[in-house]
């Protein structure tokens, strides 16, 4: 059976309720979790150790946990820092960038959305350097993911971003600190106020993109729950569920269902808004509805 | 950090006009792509075939320049024996280096031509020591690209602590986010830079006039309104007017061009090796005009660098070429951020 990761909160919470989190993670049916910051390295409401107690209750509940990492790293502090997560000794780190790619040296490692693998040649250096899982990054098509897979190495698990707002690109400029008229090394960490980010919308009221901080994601969720089965014929191992403000047990608990092959009940989710034109070769922000063929 | 040498100028060509204006105004080495999606200026009517390359390496080295060839978007199963064929041309034709990002297409150029020059394009998102020194240990690249998001002190470090000579962006087009990881051009028109080469294609663009003004669409999407007068720009995704908050503002970016004139002693003095000028989408005037401009600026620069100050010609005469006809320092500024 396809395995369900819930991946890293993308957003800024304060510490107590990221811990409140994921003590109702360790009952829900998501089989890996991925702890620690991708955005900036400015938020630091939890230290490393505060999430290693994380990770470890979390692998008493019988998770497997993946430990995370910047994907824009620039300063010297967050290479130090990059380099303790790398050497904490027990648990698997994922690479979002190739520093951390040289630091995990050789350990295993899980091939992060943002190390660009887009054709096989990559994934065989990834699995030289000790990767035993990739995630297809964002823009790829199902039909790129096909040829993917047929030519993937021995050893190499497949992940696929398939629930949540997409990370799309990352800057050095802060643009929640912009939008609040601060600079970044003053941003009074406006980004706790926005425990899903600020909806940036076209001036005819499109909810375009979705601003976390130096992260822009996409305005709508990607939501593939109608092609799980598609994946599971693919040969998917892991879909990776992305932390939401709200409701995140909700979509958890479908994507389980349809894992199953049950009857799949999104509540009053039913009515969102989401995307999933990447996996269709198109605009990622498109729509398809499965069986309409359009 | 490499021994110091000259600061290299290393200019765009999107045809052989613009690359011999290059050559002509003093560029020391000129880059170009070939004419498909293995380059990240896939343009209509721009690049190169092989006799136009050619004809580009006989006019460039005789006059003592070098010529690059960008390889650098990344290539999907389907279109890979295109990109390892122009790996191949590339090796056959005698570049002087390829330039390049995606770590496959590496992985196979450093093992099917090991005297082949690589350099790690921008599009490569090496930000950091430890990066760059994988992509050196591993495939034996000799000269990286960064991108443009680190400051001033930030690249202090970067050139201090890599193996391999640090070419950083001096003048053009800005793009604001890490280069290499920004699908929002696909998000938007199912194209990316990283996919297919291009960023908000003009295929996408869409132009209407309305009873309150001209407004730009990039994929159906409203990039921005301008009001009567206001010169409308080019409608790049991250540089359009959005609401946020209620208020409607550049919430990215404005339309600016990156100009590093200023710092240039700065640059020079921590060992930076070569300055890069966007644009091989721009006209041969373009080009020869710009690498007039920072051949003028870098020659002073070395002469006298205690004395340098940037010529308000060069800076009037840029700005002239420069999106929203302003410029700035980007991201080495920390202000900017």
């Amino acid at each position: 059976m396809m395995r369900l990761s819930l991946g890293p909160i993308q957003y800024f919470w304060p510490g107590q309720r990221v811990r409140e989190f994921y003590a109702e993670v360790a009952d829900w049916p998501v089989d890996i979790v991925y702890l620690g910051e991708t955005v900036c390295a400015k938020r630091r409401q939890l230290r490393l150790q505060d999430w290693l107690v994380i990770a470890d209750e979390l692998e008493a509940a019988g998770k497997e946990v993946v430990l995370t990492t910047l994907a824009l790293m620039e300063a010297d502090s967050e290479l130090s820092h990059l380099r303790r997560i790398c050497d904490n000794g027990d648990f698997k780190v994922e690479a979002n960038d190739m520093g951390a790619v040289r630091l995990i040296n050789g350990r295993p490692f899980v091939a992060g959305p943002h190390l660009n693998s887009y054709n096989p040649s990559a994934l065989e250096l990834w699995r030289e350097f000790g990767a035993v899982r990739w995630v297809m990054p964002m823009e790829l098509s199902a039909d790129t993911l096909a040829q993917l897979q047929a030519a993937r190495p021995e050893g190499l698990q497949t992940e696929v971003f398939a629930y949540g707002h997409m990370p799309l690109s990352f800057s050095a400029r802060c643009f929640t600190a912009r939008a609040h008229d601060l600079p970044k090394d003053r941003c009074e960490f406006r980004c706790l106020d926005y425990p899903e980010g600020m909806a940036l919308k076209t001036q005819d009221s499109q909810e375009l993109f979705v601003i976390n901080g130096i992260q822009m994601q996409s305005g709508q969720p990607v939501n593939l729950l109608g092609e799980v089965p598609q994946m599971r014929e693919l040969g998917v191992d892991v879909l990776r569920i992305s932390p939401r403000a709200h409701g995140t047990e909700t979509i958890v608990n479908a994507f389980d269902a349809a894992r199953r092959g049950q009857p799949v009940d999104l509540g009053p989710l039913e009515r969102e808004e989401w995307c999933n034109g990447y996996w269709y070769g198109d605009a990622g922000m498109s729509r398809k509805e499965l069986g309409t063929g359009n | 950090m490499p021994e110091t040498k000259r600061m290299q100028l290393v200019c765009p060509a999107g045809s052989l006009p613009a690359l011999k204006a290059a050559v002509d105004n003093g560029a020391d080495a000129v880059y170009l792509g070939f004419r498909d999606a293995t380059n990240a200026r896939n343009f209509p009517g721009l690049n190169f075939d092989d006799n136009e390359i050619v004809t580009a390496l006989d006019y460039a080295h005789a006059r003592g320049a070098r010529v690059l060839l960008a390889l650098n978007t990344y290539p999907q199963p389907d279109g890979w024996q295109r990109w390892t064929g122009a790996v191949d041309r590339a090796a056959d034709l005698g570049l002087d280096a390829v330039i390049m990002a995606d770590p496959g297409l590496l992985r196979y150029a450093a093992k099917r031509h090991p005297d082949l020059r690589l350099h790690l394009s921008v599009q490569a998102s090496a930000t950091n020591r430890h990066a760059i020194a994988l992509y050196h240990e591993v495939f034996g690249i000799r000269q990286v690209v960064l991108p443009r998001v680190l400051s001033l002190s930030q690249v202090r470090a970067v050139v201090e602590a890599s193996p391999v000579d640090v070419e950083v962006f001096g003048f053009g087009s800005l793009c604001i986010m890490v280069e290499g990881r920004c699908a929002l051009s696909s998000y938007v028109t199912g194209e990316s830079p990283n996919t297919c080469g291009v960023c908000s294609p003009a295929k996408a663009v869409r132009w209407e006039e309305t009873p309150t003004g001209r407004q730009s669409r990039l994929g159906g999407v409203l990039i921005d309104r301008y009001r009567e007068g206001e010169p409308a720009g080019y409608p790049t995704l991250c540089k359009g007017r959005f609401e946020v908050n209620g208020n409607v503002f550049y919430a990215m970016e404005e339309p600016t061009s990156l100009n590093i004139l200023d710092i240039l002693p700065e640059l020079m003095k921590m060992g930076v090796a070569a300055v890069k000028v966007e644009g091989r989408q721009r006209s041969p005037a373009y080009v020869g005009q710009v690498t007039r401009m920072m051949r003028a600026a870098i020659d002073a620069c070395a002469a006298d660098p205690e004395n340098y100050h940037p010529h308000p010609d060069w800076v009037a005469q840029l700005d002239r070429h420069s999106e929203g006809r302003t410029h700035t320092l980007g991201a080495l500024h920390r202000s900017w951020q």
